[in-house]
């Protein structure tokens, strides 16, 4: 099956103030139709930057090189009208924070007709009908009386769902959630993941979802796609993740995880020692090394490659054992 | 909503009292005696004491100010001592010269600050942002009278493209009342501009880094929608307060200008009843100018809420 959203050797630099930061590194992914891809990893591997780049959401500091195919349409280096075109009308995106994420000055109504106004050109009273639909859709009770309302009325998981509504307006192909559920409590959290699984199943809707959360991962995503330090890592199906993972980060990122059954014996999560390196540039090694205890000098020396097939992985020395995370 | 513009109603009062009594006090304190003003050459205590009679000014301080107030409630703002002309119909005949002025005022600055803001942080450094800057503060350091003499000078003088001075009532003829009042206008706006720039420049700078513009963005709402209505509307909330706080300051910068343009305003009144000691006519101004003070800040905290329906108004929800 064709993807439709094929991301290819996708790399960012950003231009600061102590010369240029490499954020992202040869990434390559694809997404399928209704497929729910998980990207995961630590604060500041990347994952944000890679979600933002494929819309042409990044400042003007960033610069971004290799591709980016929506259905065949090549996204990067494409014209500011075209980009225009496809955001919020064939990807959306939802934001980490409902709460900054809508503006506070316009109602909730307004916002969600704006991009059905901007994309499908519905004057105002069919627009304002669409957007009680789509409140509805997303479940928000007595949607006739909340589209009149301004953000600060709402809760923040109300206001999540009136994100997702705003996003899946036009019925995109892709929808892009950067960390839909972490400002939200955990009871709220449930809600909203049930929401975009209702989309997905309703509307066929290809979903990216960026998270740090691996419980959010294991009950909405199809396949995962492991980042560390700008790179893919390790690319798997689900349950494959979580009941083989290869590449010593992903086997780390689970240990330091809490889930039912795991951790039986000590009672303890464990820890991955280190930080997340900040790289001017990409070295020719395995970025993860000095905080790996595999580490020998080819990882040092050289930067190992994904491997082919389906449960692909980046390391000299992947876990073969099935290992007690 | 009502229980609040009653208390701002009660405040209002207040203050109005408040300025009665300072300026009261105020120009009785002030060396120089009207009947002595009006007396002229023929200063003999008879016709000063003639003259002080009939202006109540043998009363105690506290009688004339009991009469001020009382006659003042009633509308009935006495006669100028200098002219006999009832004080109201001075008043009436010079304030919508200086309210012209000064709305025309609030415009030029509210357009030209505005675009600036919003050109300068958009166009962040670069040469629009740098033109802006430096027109800014242009406007905020080159005083009123100079800016105002040279514009009299060579644009009206020289180049003839403006009338040097004069005004005619709008009614009579609006153009030529345009014509007269937009060099003015434009003189006292300058500032005013500046002010309204830099701060439309750093509230649109916040608003444009926060995360609803990145949402307008990731919607593929054009420029236009992104900056002109998303970003502009939450900036908008510090413009108005900066233009309810300078109402002061165009007060002030009126006077001069219309000295300067010789408008038959406010400012003018207001000049020349201090010069003669014109004790009600004083009086009267200031309470007009209090009042409008008064009316005009509460306009601005109502539209506060029209901006963002974040502020609601006390007793409202």
């Amino acid at each position: 099956m064709r993807p439709v959203l094929a991301v290819k050797d996708l790399s960012v630099t950003f231009r600061t103030e102590d010369g240029r930061l490499s954020a992202v590194d040869q990434v390559s992914f694809e997404v399928a139709d209704g497929e729910v891809l998980a990207v995961v990893g630590e604060s500041g591997c990347g994952k944000s930057v890679t979600a933002m780049s494929i819309a042409g959401l990044l400042p003007r500091t960033a610069t971004v090189d290799g591709s980016v195919q929506l259905d065949g349409t090549e996204l990067i280096g494409a014209d500011k009208r075209t980009l225009r075109s496809i955001r919020g009308r064939e990807v959306a995106y939802i934001f980490q924070e409902p709460m900054t994420s809508l503006n506070p000055v316009f109602t909730v109504g307004h916002q969600i007709s704006e991009v059905l106004r901007t994309h499908i050109g519905l004057n105002r009273q069919a627009a304002q009908a669409r957007a009680i639909e789509l409140l509805k859709l997303v479940g928000i009770p007595s949607a006739e009386r909340r589209i009149s309302d301004y953000p600060h009325q709402l809760s923040g998981g109300m206001r999540q769902r009136v994100m997702i509504a705003m996003a899946v307006a036009c019925d995109p192909k892709v929808l892009i959630a950067d960390e839909p559920t972490t400002a939200l409590d955990v009871t709220i959290q449930a809600g909203i993941l049930d929401v975009l699984r209702g989309l997905r199943e309703r509307l066929g809707t290809s979903i990216v979802l960026i998270t740090h959360d691996l419980g959010v991962v294991a009950d909405l995503a199809d396949r995962v796609a492991v980042m560390y330090a700008g790179r893919v890592v390790e690319t798997a199906e689900v349950h494959e993740i979580f009941a083989k993972p290869q590449h010593p980060y992903t086997v780390g990122l689970l240990g330091a995880s809490p889930a039912a059954g795991r951790h039986a014996e000590t009672h303890r999560l464990s820890e991955i020692p280190g930080l997340v390196p900040v790289l001017s540039e990409q070295p020719d090694a395995c970025t993860f090394a000095d905080r790996c205890s595999r580490a020998d000098d080819s990882c040092t020396t050289s930067q190992p490659e994904l491997t082919a097939g389906v449960h692909r992985v980046a390391c000299w020395h992947p876990v073969r054992e099935a290992v007690e995370v | 909503m009502r229980r609040y513009l009653l208390n701002r109603l009660w405040q209002s009062v207040v203050t109005l009292v408040l300025a009665t009594i300072v300026v009261f006090v105020g120009v009785r304190a002030l060396p120089g005696d009207p009947a002595l003003a009006l007396a002229g050459e023929d200063r003999d205590p008879e016709s000063l004491r003639a003259i002080r009679q009939q202006y109540g000014l043998d009363q105690s301080w506290l009688v004339q100010f009991w009469q001020f107030i009382s006659h003042a409630a009633r509308g009935d703002l006495g006669e100028s001592i200098r002219t006999g002309t009832p004080v109201r119909s001075m008043i009436f005949s010079a304030l919508p010269v200086t309210i012209e002025l000064s709305v025309l005022a609030i415009l030029i600055a509210g357009v030209i600050g505005v675009g600036a803001g919003v050109v300068a942080a958009v166009r962040r450094g670069g040469p629009a942002e740098w033109a802006a800057n430096a027109l800014a503060l242009l406007g905020l350091s080159v005083p009123h009278f100079w800016l105002g003499l040279m514009a009299i000078l060579y644009l009206s003088v020289a180049l003839g493209l403006f009338p040097a001075s004069g005004f005619v009532p709008f009614f009579t003829n609006p153009v030529d009342n345009l014509h007269h009042l937009i060099l003015p206008a434009l003189i006292l706006g300058t500032g005013l501009a500046a002010v309204i720039m830099r701060q439309t420049r750093s509230s649109m700078l916040d608003a444009l880094s926060a995360d609803y513009i990145r949402t307008a963005e990731a919607k593929g709402l054009p420029p236009k929608a992104v900056i002109g209505k998303h970003a502009l509307r939450n900036s908008l909330i510090v413009v108005v307060t900066i233009v309810g706080l300078q109402l002061g300051a165009l007060i002030s910068g009126a006077v001069v200008t219309e000295r300067i343009f010789a408008l038959p305003g406010f400012g003018k009144l207001t000049v020349d009843a201090v010069f003669q000691r014109d004790y009600p006519v004083i009086q009267a101004v200031v309470l007009v100018t209090a009042t409008a003070y008064i009316v005009i800040n509460l306009l601005v905290d109502l539209l506060y809420s029209v901006i963002d329906p974040r502020i609601r108004v006390r007793g409202e929800a």
